[in-house]
């Protein structure tokens, strides 16, 4: 037998080295980027000597800072919203022994997921295309709905997970306490259920953000998110005010990491 | 989670993306990306008191199908001369006349009377430009100005040739390396043209935009492109060449019409007239580098334009272009399926 | 007895009445923005195609499906199968399958990793995976072609360590399309990995190591089931986007090795064929569907045990 004192029962055997070069992996792109936001000269791979001139550009560039702006409110909004029908969708259709449609109501949701984003945009360019002449409106609205619909399976399938891995004899537990289902929910149900509410979350929202061409059909005038006003570049010259502009997204990524860390925290 | 804070901040994000809604007026312009000098528009803001978007496309068909479907927001759009008498003939343009507007002396008289819109009653030109071959020097000695660079190519450059995939241009300089005539329906001629980009795929590394680091970085070392984006990489490295294929190459045109269905068509005219001045012309000639449709123009160019042999052609060589036009229907049939099978 | 079984009835009425209001949100989002245009490009599939693009508006014709499986060559007029198609599907389902598998041998220990770590640093690690993830696809994409360029820091080593001489030409290569995807669609392997392996009962494990079990041995017959449901899921999130993925393939690819994705954009687009782009999309719809269903079932199977 094992000598007690050093065996962990949780390491496996090269795992850590695997999971060292995935982040290092992870990283070395987004590091040459952010290199590459500081260089003096004009392109994005020829380096020139160090300089903030393209953070300077992006910050003034009015354009830029509209289309980042808006590119992540719909995310956030998006996410939001994809989160919050994922989950209750989630409690819906998993664990139960089944209810008629139950199968369908699964499919329906992971549909978005097997269309081809292509197909899904012309699909919604002509649908939304008839209502904007109908009513007249055309705001954001429209993009907050297509991006809240291809966001659902994204959060649905790890609070599903995390769902089916999570014991019932606790929230039975709560019910023979005479709980209501709302309490068991609150109390029980949800702070377990956080982690895959927050993977999902985040899972969401990435994917919002990166959507270029649902956006590209949907979008009207004055609409352009970050990928689309990207696309648009691609025929001429991609300057690095581009890369300024993922370093500023990053440092503002890691700012609400560390804030959302900290608020943690405090509740625990 | 604290969601107060985080209800705060989407609310203050909302209200930051309200921006001032002051101006009198408005203008929704649809371009292609990367193509609106963003000083234009800001001299556009201030003399009309407009609030200006610009929203971008990346190409006339994407372009086509949202102004078709409708309600898009849009006033004024940028189509090119090979597509713009299909907007005309849909019926999706306003009848601006741009002919009869303030500052129409200043257009080129040979832009007036233009195959695609004579006389010019929809629209103006914004900026137009050719197609040709850019080629890195340090690789390849030889002659740039001809196709046989990337239908032929010369073993030097094998396997470094990039090709944009932008159908009309291509399938327009492969019928003209065969000898055929623009818009050729023959069936004998168009074999040849299948046979000979099938053939000539072989030698390709890539049928994609590229950036002009890929020319400065030798990832590729000759490939058809625009001529302003020629100069703007030669700008980088300055070994490379840009050639006029002897053979034929294609002239195109972008040209800023007015949407019929356009919500602010007082101050899309407004644009038209506007960028018909020399000098703003000469703005939007300096923001992405190629020629624009209107005289008196050169003392406004930057100096590294004014004798850039990309724009400044000579008669004889703008001769052996061709301002395309649509071709049939049924010629564009053909077309389109013999690109799709060299995409393969 | 019988209202004992009355009351089952009703409460399982009850349930299922419940377990309808509450998908309902996600259903009325999904079938506005989503399914509901489907059923126009359904009925696109089957119009007859404009000349510039879009369709004949209530012209029909089967033109668009017969083009998915058969080709009428231009110039002669005979009617042969579809290769064109085939070897782009073919390529799109290889690509997507090593991906998949690829995402899984880097993702897996990387989601235990995180969940072995002490409770209170599993968050930061989590973010720490995720950041990367909320830099814009097309730049995080662009930052790849810096690594696996010619003069990318992939050749720079090799050549340094001297294993090569002359840089590998890994760009616009399908190697190259598949390094973009697993960079792209990694985190959705890990996060779902992580939820369910979050919640592992490490007594479990010690108890095959008390049954002296090896390590290999307790990875594969304690830990791994126990997190089936993380793995299926992040598989599917992988495989499936993979298979229509379309900028990824464009950027890196080059433009001369289409995936399905590409296909279908250029019917929408220079190929200006909506009907085929409509048809191809719903065949290709079908396929995944089924691969799905045969892959859910297998997996309630599993987990019906649990819980």
């Amino acid at each position: 037998m094992a000598n007690a004192s050093t065996f962990s029962v949780r390491r496996q055997t090269g795992f850590t080295t695997i999971a060292a070069t995935c982040f290092v992996l992870l990283y070395a792109p987004i590091v040459t980027l952010i290199i590459y936001s500081f260089n003096a000269g004009t392109s994005i791979a020829v380096w020139r000597g160090f300089s903030l001139r393209w953070y300077e550009a992006a910050w003034n560039n009015e354009q830029i800072r509209e289309v980042a702006l808006r590119s992540l409110l719909i995310a956030s909004v998006a996410a939001t919203i994809a989160t919050i029908a994922a989950t209750m969708a989630a409690l819906a259709t998993t664990r139960r022994t089944g209810f008629k449609g139950m199968t369908a109501v699964y499919a329906a949701i992971n549909a978005p997921l097997m269309v081809p984003e292509i197909v899904t945009a012309v699909a919604l360019l002509i649908t939304f295309a008839t209502i904007k002449v109908a009513t007249g409106y055309t705001g954001l609205g429209f993009l907050f709905a297509a991006h809240s619909a291809f966001c659902i399976p994204f959060a649905y399938l790890p609070v599903r997970a995390r769902l089916e891995s999570m014991d019932l004899s606790l929230e039975r537990a709560a019910a023979d306490l005479y709980a209501t289902p709302w309490n068991t929910f609150r109390r029980v149900t949800f702070p377990l259920l956080w982690p895959g509410i927050i993977a999902g979350y985040m899972l969401a929202f990435v994917i919002s953000l990166d959507d270029v061409v649902i956006t590209e059909f949907v979008k009207s005038a004055g609409q352009d998110t970050l990928p689309t006003y990207m696309l648009g570049q691609l025929r001429r010259q991609i300057t690095p005010e581009v890369n300024a502009i993922s370093t500023a997204f990053f440092l503002l990524s890691v700012g609400i990491v560390t804030l959302f860390f900290f608020l943690n925290r405090r509740k625990r | 989670m604290n969601w107060k804070l985080t209800g705060a901040a989407v609310g203050a994000l909302m209200v930051a993306m309200a921006g001032p809604a002051v101006a009198a007026g408005e203008l929704n312009i649809f371009n292609w990306g990367d193509y609106t000098s963003p000083e234009l528009i800001k001299k556009f803001e201030a003399k009309y008191d407009v609030k200006v978007t610009v929203t971008d496309y990346d190409s006339n068909d994407t372009a086509l199908a949202k102004v078709r479907a409708g309600g898009h927001g849009f006033d004024i759009v940028v189509p090119s001369a090979s597509v713009l008498p299909i907007w005309i003939n849909e019926g999706l343009l306003l009848e601006t006349r741009p002919d009869q507007m303030e500052n129409f002396k200043n257009m080129d008289p040979r832009w007036v009377d233009v195959a695609f819109d004579p006389g010019r009653r929809y629209s103006v030109p914004w900026q137009w430009g050719t197609n040709g071959i850019l080629v890195n020097t340090k690789l390849y000695k030889g002659d740039p100005n001809t196709s046989a660079i990337f239908l032929d190519t010369p073993d030097e450059l094998k396997g470094k040739v990039n090709v944009v995939p932008e159908m009309v241009e291509i399938m327009h300089l492969t019928i003209k390396y065969v000898g055929g005539e623009t818009c050729t329906g023959d069936k004998e001629v168009l074999k040849k043209v299948r046979d000979k980009l099938v053939a000539a795929k072989a030698n390709w590394i890539s049928m994609d935009y590229a950036n002009p680091e890929r020319y400065s970085k030798e990832d590729v070392a000759a490939g058809v492109n625009w001529n302003g984006w020629s100069l703007r990489a030669r700008l980088q490295n300055p070994a490379l060449v840009y050639g006029f294929p002897k053979e034929g190459y294609p002239i195109f045109m972008d040209n800023v019409s007015v949407l019929k269905d356009a919500k602010n068509p007082e101050n899309a005219k407004l644009f038209q007239n506007f960028i018909m001045d020399p000098e703003n012309a000469a703005m939007i000639s300096a923001f992405a580098r190629y020629a624009n449709g209107i005289k008196g123009t050169e003392k406004y160019m930057p100096a590294d334009m004014a004798d850039a042999p990309e724009v400044n052609i000579p008669d004889d060589i703008l001769a052996r272009g061709e301002l395309l036009l649509p071709c049939p229907p049924e010629v564009q049939e053909i077309y389109t399926k013999i690109w799709t099978e060299i995409q393969k | 007895m019988a209202s004992a079984q009355e009351s089952a009835a009703l409460a399982k009425t009850k349930e299922t009445r419940d377990s309808w209001l509450l998908s309902a949100p996600a259903l009325v989002i999904i079938f506005f923005a989503a399914l509901g245009p489907l059923i126009v490009m359904f009925a696109y599939s089957l119009m007859v195609k404009g000349d510039y693009g879009d369709v004949k508006f209530g012209e029909f014709s089967g033109d668009g499906w017969f083009g998915v499986f058969f080709n009428r060559d231009i110039f002669d007029d005979t009617v042969t199968l579809a290769d064109a198609h085939l070897t782009i599907f073919w390529r799109s389902v290889k690509l997507s399958l090593f991906t998949t598998v690829i995402a899984l041998i880097f993702g897996f220990p990387t989601a235990y990793f995180i969940a072995t770590r002490p409770e209170r640093s599993r968050d930061i690690w989590l973010f720490l995976v995720t950041i990367p993830f909320w830099t814009n696809l097309l730049i995080r994409t662009f930052a790849m072609m810096e690594v696996i360029r010619n003069e990318g820091i992939i050749n720079l080593l090799l050549i340094w360590i001297g294993i090569i001489d002359t840089p590998i030409q890994i760009m616009y290569t399908d190697t190259a399309i598949m390094m973009g995807m697993l960079y792209v669609y990694l985190p959705l392997m890990v996060l779902p990995l992580y939820a369910s392996m979050e919640k592992i009962d490490f007594r479990l494990v010690e108890a095959g190591y008390d049954l002296y079990a090896t390590r290999f041995q307790v990875l594969w017959r304690v830990i791994i089931p126990l997190v089936k449901p993380g793995i299926i899921a992040g598989s599917i999130l992988v495989f499936i986007p993979s298979l229509g993925a379309y900028v990824t393939p464009r950027l890196l690819g080059g433009g001369k090795n289409m995936m399905l994705g590409n296909l279908i954009e250029l019917q929408f687009g220079q190929g200006r064929n909506w009907p085929l782009g409509a048809a191809l999309s719903i065949t290709l719809m079908a396929i995944v569907m089924v691969a799905m269903l045969v892959y859910v079932k297998q997996a309630s199977k599993g987990t019906s045990s649990h819980g």
